[in-house]
């Protein structure tokens, strides 16, 4: 564990350090330099947050879903806490997907918030979030608010491939995206895909290692209150 | 299983839902009441102005959403409040009960879609349709699968607390992709002429259903057992 936080430590400082710094240029001449992507200049280096916190908070709501399979299987509460804790930090990581996503609109579109399916498709998903956790607050019984949990993540998980790949190719997007979007492609060129593709590995390590902590803390925390009865 | 097998038990609860309804009529004049004190709202502030063809089509649909969500989650909480959910639970096995109250459930809300369509277009002079068949198509989709995710929400609902805020909030996010496509093939039907004008538009609508459908197969069971 010490070991993967060391690396990671590094690894995150090694990217933002990379994505920062290393200077947008016309022409390319040497191997660190980023291609000027046109309409987004400078701004484009949001890429390497912006995309994979989004990623990260799709990860969440992945595992939680699995989780939420496992706990219906086996009716264990601990398969109920990793999928509720791997929700609670896709709710986090979508909250901040969503400000650096509007933060980002207002300088490249004009405003905070335009309805661009992906800004809808990253606002119902906060949306099932919260109404996720309205739910589990509303029941009492640990396992009775497991199972109501569980069952909603699935139906939830069952309709977001709609809003994420089918509702996009519906309705015209504005939206830079260099993975699902064909239109709006962004080239990139060596060295950004690698920046790139680093910080989403960095990201997705940083939600592991957060999330293991967190399952920590929640078991303990389960644990006391059960002694407590 | 019990006689009668799965299409007999489903029949037999669709049956006592059916009448339990006809005795009490308390979703339907409920449901119509809500329909006309919602339309009067709309033609108060509307007054004589004339609205573009898209907020006709969002209006519509705002209506026949928030009649589903006045109206469908009933099926489960009265058996639940009745008590009766227990002598259900001992007489049959889940998976037709389901399919009896969803199809309650669709019957009620596409007959209730039919009644507010027609009133809305007699009350207001403005919602002018094209093509007719699309219309018809798009909502009869439409209201097949927001039926459907309002049955399983529903369900899952009546166990909890805190009911009547909770199913909106939690049904909202999960009818969102259907409602945005059902509101795109309405608006395509009062513009463009022909029924495959929206053909993009069904091929979601009907993969909305079938995906919700097999979810709800899947994980009612879960909840039933509860």
């Amino acid at each position: 564990m010490k070991v993967f936080q060391a690396i990671l430590g590094f690894w995150l400082t090694a990217v933002i350090l990379c994505a920062f710094l290393f200077p947008i240029v016309p022409e390319i001449t040497r191997w660190y330099e980023f291609p000027v992507i046109p309409g987004l200049e400078q701004k484009a280096r949001i890429l390497f947050f912006h995309v994979p916190l989004a990623w990260t908070s799709v990860v969440g709501f992945v595992v939680s879903v699995i989780f939420a399979i496992r706990y219906l299987r086996t009716k264990k509460l601990d398969d109920d806490i990793r999928s509720s804790s791997a929700a609670g930090l896709g709710l986090l990581f979508c909250a901040l997907t969503t400000i650096t996503g509007s933060i980002w609109a207002k300088f490249s579109w004009g405003s905070f918030w335009n309805w661009d399916p992906r800004e809808t498709s990253i606002f119902v998903l906060l949306l099932i979030y919260g109404a996720y956790f309205a739910l589990r607050s509303s029941v009492q019984e640990d396992d009775k608010k497991a199972t109501l949990a569980a069952v909603y993540a699935i139906i939830a998980g069952v309709t977001m491939p709609f809003l994420m790949f089918v509702m996009p190719r519906i309705i015209a997007s504005l939206h830079p995206d260099p993975i699902i979007n064909t239109q709006g492609k962004v080239s990139m060129n060596g060295t950004m895909l690698t920046v790139f593709l680093s910080s989403l590995a960095g990201f997705t390590g940083l939600y592991f290692w957060i999330y293991s902590l967190t399952v920590r803390l929640a078991r303990l925390e389960f644990k006391r209150s059960s002694e407590g009865e | 299983m019990k006689k009668g097998g799965f299409l007999g038990v489903t029949a037999a609860v669709f049956r006592k839902d059916t009448s339990s309804e006809i005795r009490t009529r308390y979703a339907l004049n409920a449901l119509f009441l809500f329909t006309v004190t919602t339309l009067s709202i709309i033609l108060f502030s509307f007054q004589s102005s004339t609205v573009p063809v898209q907020v006709h089509a969002g209006l519509l649909w705002v209506l026949i959403f928030f009649a589903a969500m006045s109206g469908l989650s009933r099926t489960f909480i009265t058996e639940e409040d009745r008590g009766t959910i227990l002598l259900l639970k001992l007489s049959t096995i889940s998976t037709p009960v389901y399919y009896g109250k969803l199809l309650f459930n669709v019957l009620l809300l596409i007959a209730l879609t039919a009644i507010l369509t027609v009133l809305y277009a007699m009350v207001l002079p403005g919602f002018i349709v094209l093509s007719v068949p699309t219309l018809c198509i798009s909502l009869f989709l439409g209201t097949v699968g927001l039926a459907s995710a309002s049955t399983i929400i529903g369900a899952l609902i009546a166990k909890a607390n805190a009911r009547g805020t909770l199913y909106p909030v939690l049904s909202f996010p999960i009818v969102l992709p259907l409602l945005l496509t059902v509101i795109r093939a309405t608006t395509i039907a009062m513009e463009q002429e022909g029924w495959d004008a929206a053909m993009d538009e069904y091929r979601v609508l009907i993969s909305y259903i079938l995906a919700i459908n097999a979810a709800s197969y899947l994980v009612f069971e879960y909840i039933w057992k509860d």
